[in-house]
Order: structure tokens, then C-alpha cells, then sequence
């Protein structure tokens, strides 16, 4: 309660001075929603990111088929991951094959994507499907991660933080125990056996590992929003603790549950990478990029195409949705201002100067 | 004259750099302030006042930038190299801060910090500036100094830590002390003995003090000169004589009237003869409420034996300092808290022991003004949702009619209607303590229950909301019990007065009988302490007091 009151009031009164009710001047009229909305965009790194992470899923979507039962919505690109086309031999360096047609270099005549950009594989399969289904299949994975552990983690924060007391303890306890064992490990376990039934179910099970995090930030979210006097408000109007926790508190909290959200699904894509990597997550004849990494391992000083692009797209992946997650938490976190540059300054003087 | 100033502060200007433009906070003040001579800064929240003294420390934000000049003793401090800042801080210059809890390091002891700031400016022993260190602690009256100096911040109550801070800033005899708001975080008879202090040590001293604050009452005891500051401009100075009795601006004038001044109301009648009392809306009866033991903290017992009838119509105060349980009588009379022992009644409901259910009609007829209005209003909301949700869930209204009804709400406490899909930061604290009395008198209750609902509050925003608040009571009638630290407040507003210490009712009963007569110490103590916001009379009552101190 009183972390509105007088407590802030050493730093609140000084910026009440100036910045606070320039603030808000600023914000009349714009919802919280836009507000965070806007400062989002004002991001420039994570704006960049989550362009790119959006033009990497609709590429890496809509490159290969999409089966979805009995639909079948055909792809752009000329060959599937069954496909065994020729291997290439021509120019490619010390004789190996299948090397990457990709040329970005546009004075010289292959200039484009030509016909395997990201090479072929030992036996001549086309590189760019298997990363397409490889990217596919880490991104799946991903989401998954992040659905399974943020509603775990929701639920049992929200639970633990709101009834407190008996509750709390067991349910902490819990998060204790769960955050004690070693989660790789028992992946690698459960990995081998998953290993037989699909890449889903090892996405759910390292979901159900990995929300204890976010269960505990939910946690203290709740103890301090629970104390706030407009939650005593609501109950004196006669709000059940339902509606407490669903209109009062939870959207208060939303901000941070999104930020960890995006940071456990940062996550989960290196998680699953290692996983594949050490044989453990998916297993072939499914792709994963981990797996296609480990695969072509030994072919690393040879043909290190094999490496660079799965190794390119779980970097890219991974970066966006980092980059997204810390500018989403700026956005949410008002004491995040933005720090005066030189030019700024320098702006100002002009503007002053402009002004006389 | 202009050598004798201890501080000289000329055409000083703060400006801050806020997404592209620069907003002033700070216009061309001007200030010179002698040894041994105290001038306020007074203004409300948002006047430039704290920014002109952490801008005379230069201990500004990064987005800020001042010009003019600034000189300390001749010297210059104004975006002086930070080696020279260095020097002066702590020695010429010291600065006691608002809130002693955050000021001082929870880490160390009182003593350490106090070694610290000595040995930083001279060149002293250990043992040396531990004795200097235990001296300083006698000098501001903290109690058994050898044990106190070895005593963390967070084993001293409030007022000690003040102290201790008060110590520190002494440590170097400073020629000119900055005092951003020292008392706005204590209770009023502490904040009488540490004014007494700092009067007291300015004429052992010959320190000059710039005294940052808000309460008038504050400055018409310590001012000399004072200086009133209103968006960053500096609307009027002079001495405190001039300003207090012949104040030439209108927003001065505006200002000393907004504020509230003990045994300035006329008598105002009881609702009801004491023969043919009605019966209480609000009844409580013996009641002691008990915060439960949590790990190794024992139960605490914050109200006991507490026995308190409301009847109709009336408004009856609150009053006691921090921690004496006021709050808490608040809180179970609304079915917040539990009740240990004794019973509570509204309006013939017990609420002792009530289950979910019953709990809900009875808070049908309550209603709660809190005290934040930051905390108050949920963030997520438009206004118009956090008014009318007491409607919608007591499913009296839906729809259009509940729309309509908050409008109507919202005319009752005089903000405009297009308000309703507004969220709660766009409103300033008074708007949103508007907000707050328009949710508790949705469901037309007959008791409302105000906890400080002005501490927050600057004075003018403070007076308004007195009005308000006195004009809906006298048109909807409903009884209310007014929660406050502040008596002049409770003056202004209540038929009746009880008075709390340490969880135990010490006295009750008219208001003019507990302000003009007390029979209690306590109470003669706490309406001693309350400083008057005139300099001639504030002088007299200080006198007096310490009169009965001895």
C-alpha cells in the first residue's frame, strides 16, 4: 500500500516537479493498453525483432505443405524433405558435395537462390526443406513450452499468491521440489522415451517442467496486489474472489506474466536444441534445427554449410523473441524511462534557438 | 550584505528534458539566506519546491539542466566539478531528506553512518569520531546514547531516525542545512520536538536552514522569511510576518485560506438531542481486534476494548497517531479485519463473526473512502467501471440504467460526466478521492467509513474535498465516521471527536469539549502539538506548550 504513498515520495516528489505531471499530460486520454502499446513500438530493437520473427514464421510456414488432416496446403518450394534429388557436384570447393547455390553477391551470373540454396545433404536431400522442417518443428515446440508453463505457471501463482497461508506453503513446496531436480536430466529421461512417441509430447513435457519461475513471479504479484486498497474495494462492493482475481488483479500483472512468458520460450528453443543435440529430444526421422545440427556434426570443417544454417535460425529465433521480450518489459515497467543522448540534446538546443 | 549570505541563489532555473521537450520546473529563483536565519519554501506537490533543493545540491536526475548561480559561502556549486561538490556536501551543506527509513542505510549502524560522514571531511581517528559520533546523539536528545549509537535505522521509531539523520547532517556544523519536508512522515508531537530541535540547534550552531515544506503550520513556527512557490515561479516572498498577515498574491491569499485552522469553525449542532437518541448505525461494543501471529511475530492486539457508538446523521472523527489502531477500527467496522473479541453493528447487523453472505448485505449499507488515492482505483479500469461496479454486483442496476446512474454519481461529486472512460492516472489525487466517495455512495449507504481520505491531499485540493464531502453529507445524511491524523480537519468536519492511543479509546466526546477543554493528557498533549498557521499565535501555543512540558 504504501509503495504509492510516501515511501516513493523522496524520488516522487522530485519528478513531480517535472516529469510526472508532464507524463501525464502526455498520456490523456490513452488506455494503459495504448500506453504500453506505444512505448512498444518506440522500441526500435524489439520492433525490429518482431518483424523478423514474424517474416521467419511465414516463411518457414509456408515454404513446405501444410498437412492438417485431410487439407493439404501445397508450399512454395519445389522439393519436400522426401525428395532425393542429385547430388551437385559442380563448383563447389575441394570436392565435396551438395554446397549452396545461394548467391548474394549480384555481379556474379548465380546471383539468386538457385536450385538447393542451402546445399543438399550426404545423401542429395535438399538442405533448405530439412530447415524449413526443422524451424518448423523447433517452433512448434516452442509455443508449446510457452502455452503449457505459462498456464501452469499462471494458475498455480494466482492460486498460491491469492488464498495464501496452507495453500501457499504446499503449492511453493511444490515449486521447490520441481526446481531441485535436474531438469536436463530428467528430460534426457523422459526425452528417450519420448523419443519413440513425438516431438509434441516432448514440448508438453518440458512445459510441465518449466513453469515454476513464473508461478513464483505470479506469486508475488498477487501478495502485492492482494494488499492494494482497490482490491479491498472490490470486496466491500461485494466481488467474489473470482472476479477479484480475474478484473482486479490478474490484468495488473499481465504485464510481467507476458515478459517471462517470451523469456521461457527464449528458452524452451535452446532447450530443445540441446536436447536433440545430445540425443535426447527428437529423434529422427523427425528434424528438429537441433538435430539437424548434431546429425551433420562431424561434417563441420568439410561441408560447415550443414551447420551454419540450423545454427542461423535457432540464433535468429532465439534473438527475436529475446529482443521482443525485453522491449515488452519496458514497455510494461514505468520506471524503464528513456535516457537523454547527446542528441537529444542537442535537438533541444536547436528547438530553443529556433523558438527566439 | 550579499558577502554575509550564507546562501545565494540567483536567477536559478531547472529545467527537465522529458521526449523531446525541455519543461521547466524551476524559473528564475532568487533566494539569499543569512546565518542563523530559517527561510521556508512553501508550495504544493508539483511547485518546483524539492526540485530547487536537490538542484542546490546538484543531486538532480540526469534529465535535468540548470543555469544561473548558486553560491555557497561565495563559493560557486552550480555544475562545479564533482571533487568540489564533494567537499561542500555534508560539509558546508547538509540535507535532511523526507523519509529517515529510506535515507539512512538499513545496513549499518546510526553510529557507523554518523563515523562515516566525519571521517570523510576531516582528518579523524576511529576513537575520535566515535566520541564526536556519541556527542552528536546526545546533542539531538535520542535516548541513552551509548546504546542508541550502536542501534541499526530500523531498531529506532520514527522520530529517533529523524534524529539520527538530523545527526548526521550536523556531524560537519554545516553552514546551511537543507530540510526537504522533515516532518511530513512522523506524528504531530513528534513533529513538535524535532522542530523544537532544529530550533534549538540553529541558535547553538548559527546554521542557516532552507526549510522545504508543505505544512503552514510548520512554517509559521520555524520561518523567518519565507518564500511561496507555485509551478516553478516564486509568486511571493518576504518575511513570515508579511506573508501570513498581509499577503499581497492572490494565490498566497488562496493558499493560507485553504488551510485548515484549529478552533476556527463555529459550533455546530448534534443531529439529535441526547435525550431522544435514535438508534446507532455504527455500534461497537468492547471490541479488541488482534493481528494474528505470522512465524515468530507474536499476535499483535491493534485495538482493544474499544467502544464506540454513531448515530444518524452525524460525522464523528477519528483521531490518534500512527499505530494506534485507528485504521483498524475502520477496517472491521467494514468486515475487512476479523473481529477477536466484543461486537460491531451496523445498522443492527452483527458483523463479528459474519459469514461471506451476510457480509455482503451488510456492506450494502457501508461504504469506504480509502485512504491512497494511487492504490484506490484499480489501474486497469475507466472510472465509470470502478464506480458503477458496486451496482452491478449488488444487481440493482445493468445496462443503460447503470450508466446513467453513474452519471449521476459522477455530477454528485462534480466531475464531468466524459470522465467515466477516463483511467485512474489521468486524474489528479483530489479527482481521484472524488472517484472514491462516488464508489462508496453508490448503494446510498448509511454509514460511510473515511480513512484519511486527505493525507494525500494537498491543501487547496484538501479544502475542496471538505466541502464536497460536507455538502453530500448534509444532503444525503448519512452517518460517517471520519478517520484522520490531522485535528484541524477533524474540526472543520465532525460532530464529535474520539480520540485513540496505542489501541485504547482515551477519550470522546463533543467536539468542541475535546478541542477547547480536554480532560485527557494524551489529548491536551496532541492538541498542543498541532502548530498554527500564524506565526504570532503559533508562538504563544509553543511557548505554552513547553510550558506544560516542564
Amino acid at each position: 500500500m504504501k509503495l504509492f504513498g510516501r515511501k516513493e515520495k523522496s524520488t516522487g516528489e522530485i519528478l513531480a516537479g517535472g516529469e510526472n505531471a508532464i507524463a501525464n499530460k502526455e498520456v490523456e486520454g490513452l488506455s494503459q493498453g495504448q500506453i504500453v502499446r506505444r512505448r512498444f513500438f518506440h522500441h526500435r530493437a524489439a520492433v525490429m525483432a518482431l518483424v523478423s520473427f514474424a517474416s521467419i514464421i511465414v516463411f518457414v510456414m509456408t515454404s513446405l505443405d501444410v498437412k492438417m488432416g485431410p487439407i493439404r496446403i501445397p508450399g512454395w518450394w519445389k522439393w519436400t524433405v522426401e525428395d532425393i534429388p542429385e547430388l551437385r557436384f559442380e563448383d563447389c570447393p575441394g570436392g565435396t558435395t551438395g554446397c549452396p547455390t545461394l548467391s548474394v553477391d549480384p555481379t556474379s551470373d548465380a546471383f539468386g537462390m538457385g536450385t538447393h540454396p542451402f546445399g543438399q545433404d550426404d545423401i542429395g536431400r535438399d538442405y533448405f526443406a530439412l530447415v524449413m522442417n526443422g524451424a518448423r518443428r523447433s517452433l512448434m515446440i516452442m509455443f508449446i513450452i510457452g502455452a503449457v508453463s505459462g498456464f501452469i505457471g499462471v494458475v498455480v501463482g494466482s492460486i498460491s499468491g491469492f488464498y495464501g497461508k496452507r495453500i501457499d506453503s504446499i503449492l511453493m513446496r511444490l515449486v521447490d521440489f520441481i526446481q531441485t531436480v535436474p531438469g536436463i536430466i530428467i528430460a534426457a529421461v523422459i526425452g528417450k522415451a519420448a523419443g519413440k512417441v513425438g516431438p509434441l509430447y516432448l514440448a508438453l513435457f518440458l512445459g510441465v517442467l518449466g513453469w515454476t519461475g513464473l508461478a513464483r513471479l505470479v506469486r508475488a504479484q498477487f501478495l502485492s496486489l492482494r494488499e492494494m486498497e482497490f482490491v479491498d474495494a472490490a470486496r466491500v462492493a461485494g466481488a467474489s474472489n473470482l472476479r477479484i482475481t480475474f478484473k482486479h488483479i490478474l490484468p495488473n500483472a499481465v504485464g510481467q506474466i507476458i515478459v517471462v512468458i517470451t523469456l521461457i520460450m527464449a528458452g524452451a528453443i535452446l532447450t530443445e536444441t540441446a536436447l536433440s543435440y545430445l540425443g535426447f529430444g527428437v529423434v529422427a526421422p523427425d528434424v528438429s534445427l537441433g538435430l539437424l545440427i548434431s546429425q551433420y556434426e562431424s561434417s563441420f570443417t568439410t561441408r560447415p554449410w550443414l551447420f551454419w544454417w540450423p545454427g542461423f535460425f535457432i540464433i535468429s529465433i532465439a534473438l527475436c523473441v529475446n529482443f521482443i521480450g525485453d522491449g515488452l518489459r519496458d514497455a510494461f515497467d514505468p520506471r524503464q524511462r528513456r535516457r537523454i543522448t547527446k542528441r537529444d540534446r542537442l535537438q533541444a538546443k536547436l528547438q530553443n534557438k529556433a523558438g527566439e | 550584505m550579499a558577502e554575509k549570505n550564507v546562501l545565494e541563489v540567483s536567477d536559478f532555473n531547472v529545467d527537465f528534458w522529458v521526449d523531446g521537450v525541455w519543461y521547466p520546473a524551476v524559473i528564475d529563483m532568487n533566494l539569499g539566506l543569512a546565518a542563523g536565519k530559517v527561510t521556508a519554501i512553501v508550495g504544493e506537490s508539483g511547485s518546483g519546491k524539492s526540485t530547487t533543493a536537490l538542484g542546490l545540491m546538484s543531486l538532480l536526475a540526469s534529465n535535468a539542466r540548470m543555469s544561473g548561480s548558486v553560491t555557497v559561502k561565495g563559493e560557486e556549486m552550480l555544475n562545479a566539478k564533482a571533487t568540489v561538490l564533494r567537499q561542500f556536501r555534508g560539509k558546508e551543506v547538509a540535507y535532511i531528506f523526507q523519509e529517515p527509513m529510506t535515507a539512512l542505510n538499513p545496513l549499518f549502524t546510526i553510529g557507523y553512518q554518523i563515523v562515516e560522514t566525519l571521517r570523510n571531511h576531516f582528518d579523524m581517528g576511529p576513537k575520535e569520531a566515535q566520541a564526536r559520533a556519541l556527542e552528536l546523539i546526545t546533542m539531538v536528545d535520542i535516548p541513552d546514547p551509548e546504546v542508541s549509537i550502536n542501534k541499526y535505522p530500523h531498531q529506532l521509531s520514527g522520530g529517533q531516525r529523524q534524529r539520527a539523520m538530523i545527526a548526521q547532517a550536523l556531524a560537519c556544523d554545516p553552514a546551511l542545512l537543507v530540510a526537504d519536508e522533515p516532518t511530513t512522515a512522523l506524528d504531530v508531537t513528534v513533529q513538535a520536538e524535532i522542530l523544537d530541535l532544529m530550533r534549538g540547534l540553529k541558535d547553538k550552531l548559527n546554521s542557516a536552514i532552507l526549510l522545504i515544506t508543505h505544512d503552514m503550520g510548520v512554517v509559521a513556527d520555524m520561518a523567518d522569511e519565507i518564500l511561496v512557490m507555485k509551478d516553478g515561479i516564486t509568486v511571493e516572498k518576504g518575511t513570515a510576518d508579511q506573508i501570513f498577515n498581509k499577503p499581497q498574491h492572490p494565490y498566497t491569499q488562496q493558499l493560507l485560506g485553504a488551510v485548515p485552522m484549529l478552533g476556527s469553525t463555529k459550533k455546530r449542532e448534534l443531529p439529535y438531542t441526547e435525550s431522544a437518541k435514535p438508534a446507532p448505525v455504527l455500534k461497537l461494543t468492547d471490541v479488541t481486534i488482534e493481528y494474528p501471529k505470522r512465524g515468530r511475530q507474536p499476535a499483535f492486539t491493534a485495538v482493544k476494548n474499544f467502544s464506540l457508538e454513531i448515530y444518524p446523521g452525524e460525522i464523528v472523527g477519528l483521531v490518534g497517531e500512527s499505530g494506534s489502531g485507528k485504521t483498524t477500527v475502520g477496517r472491521a467496522s467494514i468486515g475487512l479485519l476479523p473481529v477477536k473479541e466484543g461486537s460491531i453493528q451496523v445498522v443492527g447487523n452483527e458483523i463479528a463473526g459474519a459469514d461471506q453472505k451476510q457480509l455482503f448485505a451488510i456492506r450494502r449499507n457501508t461504504g469506504i473512502v480509502f485512504q491512497d488515492p494511487a492504490s484506490s482505483l484499480n489501474p486497469r479500469l475507466p472510472i465509470g467501471e470502478s464506480i458503477g461496479e458496486p451496482l452491478l454486483l449488488a444487481k440493482i442496476f445493468k445496462g443503460a440504467d447503470l450508466a446513467h446512474k453513474v452519471e449521476e454519481l459522477l455530477d454528485q461529486v462534480e466531475l464531468p460526466r466524459s470522465y467515466r472512460n477516463r483511467y485512474p492516472h489521468e486524474l489528479s489525487g483530489g479527482q481521484r478521492q472524488r472517484v472514491g466517495i462516488a464508489r462508496a455512495l453508490a448503494l446510498t449507504p448509511d454509514l460511510l467509513i473515511a480513512d484519511e481520505p486527505t493525507s494525500a491531499l494537498d491543501v487547496s485540493v484538501q479544502a475542496r474535498f471538505l466541502d464536497l464531502l460536507q455538502e453530500l453529507q448534509g444532503k444525503l445524511k448519512f452517518a460517517c465516521l471520519f478517520i484522520s491524523h490531522d485535528l484541524a480537519v477533524v474540526d472543520i468536519l465532525c460532530h464529535r471527536i474520539a480520540v485513540m492511543q496505542n489501541g485504547v479509546l482515551v477519550e470522546v466526546g463533543d467536539r468542541d469539549q475535546i478541542l477547547k477543554n480536554p480532560k485527557n493528557d494524551y489529548t491536551k498533549r496532541l492538541i498542543s502539538a498541532v502548530p498554527v498557521p500564524d506565526p504570532a499565535e503559533q508562538r504563544i501555543r509553543r511557548e505554552a506548550r513547553l510550558a506544560l512540558k516542564k
